[in-house]
């Protein structure tokens, strides 16, 4: 044990030493984020067209949080009843739609992949339009969710089904199988689009296919908070098998991981997580496509370090989106989607201009 | 460890590329596979590190079946060099190094003292300790190899499978990364295209030749002329200069009669050699 290269070639030390530029230690990051999202929670809670000081904002949230009842106050119920659960419902999903676009991006190794781009949004949206267009209240408010649901864990069924190969999947059928999926889905919503009459239909249609908040209440958000935050637990264990992934199918086999059954395990997950999310917030893009790689950019891709932050970042990055899009056309309101894509898209290229987006440099 | 490929069969797509190859590396034997290229080096190579089962017969590790095994205990002793474009994030030398602890780890461990051992000690003995925070994808190919041989290392295995471990080196480093290999004494079985290069660091020397193996033993016995010859298609002066092996190759001669080219002179050595026979 004593030969080593080093001894023989003694490599550039002048283009070896230049070490990554840190922003800040990893757990110092963490932590600003966190208190980032706690203190924009408050803000985001007292902006709107009825504004609230944050103090206030506090002290009523102390109050309910702490056990006490409601109030007869105006802003007490605005705030408790109306805009609370709805900033807490946007942190969620973007969160949630932050995470599955790193997950996804990983599994089929594309930086260019979102949750969406395997069907998924597609599939709600179907499920979503045939509640709007046919008027079926089965499950009362809980109907359209449901149905969105169920659309895109079926196009996700059938993506993945369609794309096996010898009980394998492989990334590049996965993709083009769910592009093609999803152009089958959105015809589906444009023919019942087409075909209804009712204007107020098309409305909402319009509507939930950009994607909102507007629903949020204290009853849409646990089922989306539990299953947020049981995904970002289970991916977190796993975020080492995740990196093995992403160096391919070679690699995982090297490693001794079962990379067929890993993908499987984490489109389930991916499909769980995004379809309750799309299912109370309608079809919100570009979040699941653009956090993941700010997150790359702040502390690198090794998954145990960027989910987390991914999570944070999207969650903080939904959070103001849905602030500008109650605020810009107040007291009416914009869909999200817009927002996200009006003010998502200049930053992200900003940053990648600032920073440099590496991603694929590597690929030569 | 010892490893034994026990009559394993491949088809890819119908066409068989593997028959009934046996092969038996014993324990901390350097054994080399050559062969031209479409031989099945790369596929037997693959059943050996569980990227392709193979349809019949079995790999097996100090006598246990190795595709019987988890996955993560096969990884555990075997570790792969294999030819591979990273296409992935980008991940620094030292997260792809750390990545080499995988096998060990199950779901829930954290990266103890020893896996941190294991890690920068591969670091360090592949010279890559100054490139530990740079991310792979701005290393030059041949320092990618390195990364990925320090990623092996650090699972440290008890067989390694390199599959043209020297590809993309200059010659200091395919000599280096073959030296270091040798040095480690555990088993190793690499499919390599140098028979100058096998010859001088194998043990042993394993011929495939379309799919079936065709010779296995010492590189002197194993690679002699007529042997390249068949299963090279070119034509060979095998020289032994104090103790090691040089292989001098030549195309086979396809000139017209009368008219060698110049940079082939077999026709005109044999005129000449007959010219002295008649006088």
């Amino acid at each position: 044990m004593t030969t080593t290269i080093d001894e023989l070639a003694a490599p550039d030390a002048s283009r070896a030493r230049r070490p990554r530029a840190a922003v800040l230690p990893y757990p110092a990051l963490l932590a600003v984020l966190a208190a980032a999202l706690a203190g924009s929670t408050l803000l985001a809670t007292g902006v709107g067209p009825v504004g609230v000081p944050a103090d206030e904002v506090a002290r009523i949230l102390a109050h309910h949080l702490t056990g006490g009842g409601d109030t007869a106050a105006t802003s007490d119920l605005i705030i408790w009843r109306i805009r609370f659960p709805r900033v807490l419902l946007g942190a969620v999903v973007g969160a949630g739609l932050a995470l599955a676009g790193a997950v996804v991006q990983g599994v089929v190794r594309n930086p260019v992949a979102d949750p969406y781009l395997l069907g998924l949004s597609h599939g709600a949206s179907v499920g979503a339009v045939l509640v709007l267009t046919t008027g079926a209240a089965a499950l009362g408010a809980l109907t359209l969710p449901v149905a969105a649901f169920a659309g895109a864990a079926a196009a996700m069924a059938v993506v993945l089904v369609m794309a096996r190969h010898r009980g394998r999947l492989l990334p590049v059928r996965l993709i083009l199988v769910g592009v093609a999926i999803g152009h089958l889905f959105a015809g589906v919503t444009s023919f019942a689009l087409a075909r209804t009459d009712s204007s107020a239909a098309q409305q909402q249609i319009i509507f939930w296919l950009l994607g909102g908040l507007s629903g949020a209440q204290w009853a849409t958000l646990p089922v989306p908070a539990a299953v947020v935050a049981g995904g970002v637990a289970l991916l977190l264990v796993r975020a080492r098998r995740l990196n093995a992934l992403v160096l391919g199918e070679e690699a995982g086999a090297a490693l001794g991981v079962n990379t067929s059954r890993l993908r499987w395990y984490l489109l389930i997950l991916t499909t769980l997580v995004t379809g309750t999310v799309v299912a109370v917030s309608g079809g919100i893009g570009f979040v699941g496509l653009i956090v993941p790689h700010l997150a790359r950019m702040l502390v690198g891709a090794d998954h145990r370090r960027m989910l987390p932050v991914t999570a944070l970042l999207g969650a903080l990055f939904l959070l103001w989106a849905d602030v500008a899009a109650r605020m810009l056309i107040s007291p009416a309101e914009l869909p999200i989607g817009i927002l996200t894509a009006f003010l998502g898209v200049p930053f992200f290229l900003l940053v990648m201009r600032a920073r440099g987006l590496a991603t694929q440099e590597s690929a030569s | 460890m010892r490893l034994d490929i026990d009559a394993v069969s491949v088809a890819l797509g119908g066409r068989p590329v593997l028959h009934e190859v046996d092969l038996t590396v014993h324990p901390g034997q350097f054994t080399a596979l050559v062969g031209p290229n479409g031989s099945g080096k790369s596929t037997l190579l693959r059943a050996v590190y569980r990227a392709r089962r193979p349809d019949a017969g079995a790999v097996r590790l100090d006598g246990r079946d190795l595709w019987a095994m988890p996955a993560a205990e096969a990884a555990r002793h075997t570790g792969v060099l294999m030819q591979e474009q990273h296409t992935g994030f980008e991940f620094t030398v030292a997260e792809t190094v750390a990545l080499g602890r995988t096998p060990h780890l199950g779901l829930f461990d954290r990266f103890t003292r020893a896996d941190r051992a294991a890690v920068d000690e591969a670091v360090e003995r592949t010279g890559l300790t100054p490139y530990r925070d740079r991310r792979v994808g701005e290393l030059s190919g041949g320092e990618r190899q390195r990364v990925l041989l320090a990623r092996a290392l650090a699972q440290q295995p008890r067989l390694l499978v390199l599959d043209e471990p020297t590809n993309h080196l200059d010659i200091r480093h395919q000599l280096d990364i073959l030296e270091l290999v040798r040095d480690l004494g555990i088993t190793v079985l690499a499919a390599l295209h140098s028979l100058d290069l096998a010859a001088c660091y194998a043990d042993t020397v394993a011929v495939l030749r379309a799919g079936r193996l065709v010779g296995h033993g010492r590189p002197e016995e194993v690679l002699t002329p007529t042997a390249i010859a068949e299963v090279f298609d070119v034509d060979a002066t095998v020289h032994h200069d104090g103790g090691a092996t040089r292989f001098a190759l030549r195309p086979r001669c396809v000139c017209p009669e009368q008219l060698c080219h110049w940079s082939c002179r077999t026709r005109r050595a044999a005129a000449l050699t007959e010219t002295t026979d008649v006088r």
